[in-house]
């Protein structure tokens, strides 16, 4: 794709409407050239299965191939609102993404500003050190642990619940309200010390003259914590709160199929996992791709959104 | 002063004591399993281990390294990881530093910005993807792990960014002195953004060491599982019907003891980097964030 920008020369025609052009690549040539293995993953990777996504419009056999599958038009969207199974599948993704994004936003901030209370550098690292590792082990392992963990019969959980309290045991991954209470809340603990990295790092910013001034006023430490820091923070909470817009689609694929099981489809059966299952096990791969395409284009749409009012509120750029 | 009132000192022993417990629940789940791993048969099966091991045995561990398939999907792990990370590390350096020169100097610089950001927003999702590595015949080889996530486009904005706050007084200086575009690069843009490219390296490590999905649908051949693959079909899901292994290793895998030694030799590369990781990536999580 590259190979004319890289050999102008080999290419005399049209020499004078290009001629500010070439002089600009004589320049240039080693950037593209720097970027060109960037560039190939990019197309091959990521721009070539865009392409594919026409097989959302097709009956595909992967016998036939894109070019003599059978066209079929918006069949499979229609049947993705049709069929009880996948309305139920999105609005699981719903209701466990938008659980997961606000109490992810206010957890990291609420344990921010605890944090900031203890004065203790040595415990105050110590702390920082053990909460930001969940987030570094993947969901196999957390999985295999957490399902140990949960289980009915003699798990440690159950059976601090019934040594302790005398609960009865509960099925924690085999009851669709609990799994949907298991998935956010392990989600919670994975992730609420690594976001809190950037709350801190607001937090250590505030120029402790507002808070000397505050002394002086009389104000009592939550009267400056309400006062002084978080309106500090309130910049970078914004950026994260609107960026988490995109995510409303995502309900954690990797959590979720490490953690679920039949027995909770109706209740933990999000669209990340319809479609894996639709097209890996079922092979229905023209459905899973219309599925995931719809996925694709609102989760799309809603970046954008996010990102406009990110800049727009937060001045947050991308690049 | 507001911390010598008695209302703050009772607030700040609780929340003391808060703290301290909440950062142990991170990481007890990961002591039970270690305890469960060095634990007797009988004991973990009888449920009485907590956060210390009882019977203590290395029994789990020897029939864990007795297992060759578990051994190869650990040796298969360790390939793609090293292999993946230099083929990654390298596409982003060479781009993100290209991508580090001011607009003036790269026209073409925002077209290129835009069509690799535009990757980040819009993607074509499972089936189109494992079609495309079906019809390039990558399934079974490692290029399918290694090249499809090999242009991480957030890390190298991160690199470029970093790159981008290297004072063009340097530059100037190498250039005068005769030092070409690459030269450069290796001579000032590297060694001066070392703690960046650290935490990235970590980070791609991290990354192919725990990718486990790419391995279950890119990977007919179960023994070409890398083992974050292995752990999730055979350890946690106990699917054993892809696999060809013998009745007495089978009986291991489903065993407690062994299930946990797994899962925590899984965990153990990520443990061993942590404290490097942790150095690191504070500083390369907010220089991501805040931007000129």
């Amino acid at each position: 794709m590259k190979s004319g920008i890289l050999a102008p020369a080999a290419r005399p025609v049209a020499v004078k409407a290009e001629s500010k052009w070439r002089k600009g690549l004589k320049k240039t040539w080693p950037l593209h050239l720097l970027i060109l293995p960037a560039t190939v993953i990019a197309v091959l990777f990521h721009y070539l299965p865009i392409i594919g996504l026409v097989m959302a419009f097709q009956d595909y056999k992967p016998w036939l191939g894109f070019f003599k599958s059978e066209w079929v038009g918006l069949q499979h969207f229609e049947a993705l609102f049709l069929f009880d199974e996948s309305v139920q599948v999105i609005w699981n993704t719903l209701i466990i993404s938008v659980l997961k994004i606000v109490c992810g936003l206010f957890v990291p901030i609420v344990i921010s500003l605890l944090l900031n209370e203890v004065r203790k550098n040595g415990i105050k690292r110590g702390i920082q050190t053990l909460v930001y590792l969940p987030h570094f082990l993947s969901w196999v392992i957390l999985g295999g642990i957490l399902i140990d963990l949960l289980s009915v019969k003699g798990g440690i959980v159950n059976r601090m619940l019934t040594d302790w309290f005398g609960i009865q045991p509960i099925f924690f991954l085999g009851d669709g309200d609990w799994f949907r209470f298991v998935v956010v809340v392990s989600d919670i603990w994975k992730e609420f010390g690594f976001a809190m990295i950037i709350y801190l790092a607001a937090i250590a910013g505030v120029n402790p003259a507002l808070y000397e001034a505050a002394e002086v006023d009389g104000a009592t430490r939550l009267q400056q914590t309400i006062n002084v820091t978080l309106p500090a923070m309130m910049p970078i909470i914004v950026v994260v709160a609107t960026l988490q817009l995109g995510n409303v689609l995502n309900a954690g694929f990797d959590q979720i199929f490490n953690l679920y099981n039949p027995l909770v489809y109706a209740k933990g059966d999000v669209i990340d996992t319809f479609v894996y299952r639709s097209a890996m096990l079922n092979g229905d791969f023209s459905f899973a791709t219309a599925v995931g395409l719809f996925k694709s284009v609102i989760s799309f749409v809603l970046i954008i959104v996010s990102y406009r009012l990110a800049y727009r509120f937060g001045n947050y750029r991308i690049f | 002063m507001y911390y010598k009132s008695p209302g703050y000192r009772a607030f700040s022993i609780f929340n003391h004591l808060f703290m301290i417990i909440l950062s142990l629940l991170c990481i007890l789940p990961l002591m039970h399993v270690l305890a469960v791993s060095f634990s007797g048969k009988s004991a973990a099966t009888a449920n009485i281990v907590n956060l210390w091991p009882v019977d203590f045995t290395l029994e789990s561990y020897e029939k864990t390294i007795d297992n060759p398939a578990f051994i190869r999907a650990l040796l298969y792990s360790v390939y793609r990881t090293l292999l993946g990370t230099a083929i990654g590390m390298g596409v982003i350096i060479f781009a993100g530093y290209a991508l580090s020169k001011r607009n003036a100097a790269f026209k073409s610089r925002n077209v290129y910005m835009w069509f690799f950001v535009f990757t980040m927003l819009f993607s074509g999702g499972l089936v189109p993807g494992y079609i495309l590595i079906t019809n390039l015949n990558l399934i079974n080889t490692i290029w399918a792990l290694v090249l499809p996530s090999a242009l991480s486009v957030y890390n190298m904005i991160l690199l470029m960014n970093f790159f981008r706050t290297i004072p063009a007084e340097l530059e100037e200086a190498a250039l005068i002195d005769g030092a070409g575009l690459f030269r450069i690069l290796f001579s000032i843009h590297l060694p001066v953004s070392m703690p960046a490219l650290a935490t990235i390296t970590l980070f791609t490590l991290v990354g192919h060491w725990n990718s486990w999905f790419d391995g279950l649908i890119y990977m007919m051949d179960t023994k070409k599982y890398p083992l974050a693959t292995f752990l999730q079909t055979v350890v946690v899901q106990q699917d054993f019907s892809k696999m060809s292994i013998n009745p007495q290793d089978m009986e291991n895998l489903s065993q407690r003891t062994v299930k946990a030694a797994q899962i925590f030799i899984g965990a153990l590369p990520i443990l061993l980097v942590y404290p490097f990781l942790q150095k690191y990536f504070v500083k390369g999580i907010v220089l991501g964030a805040v931007k000129e």
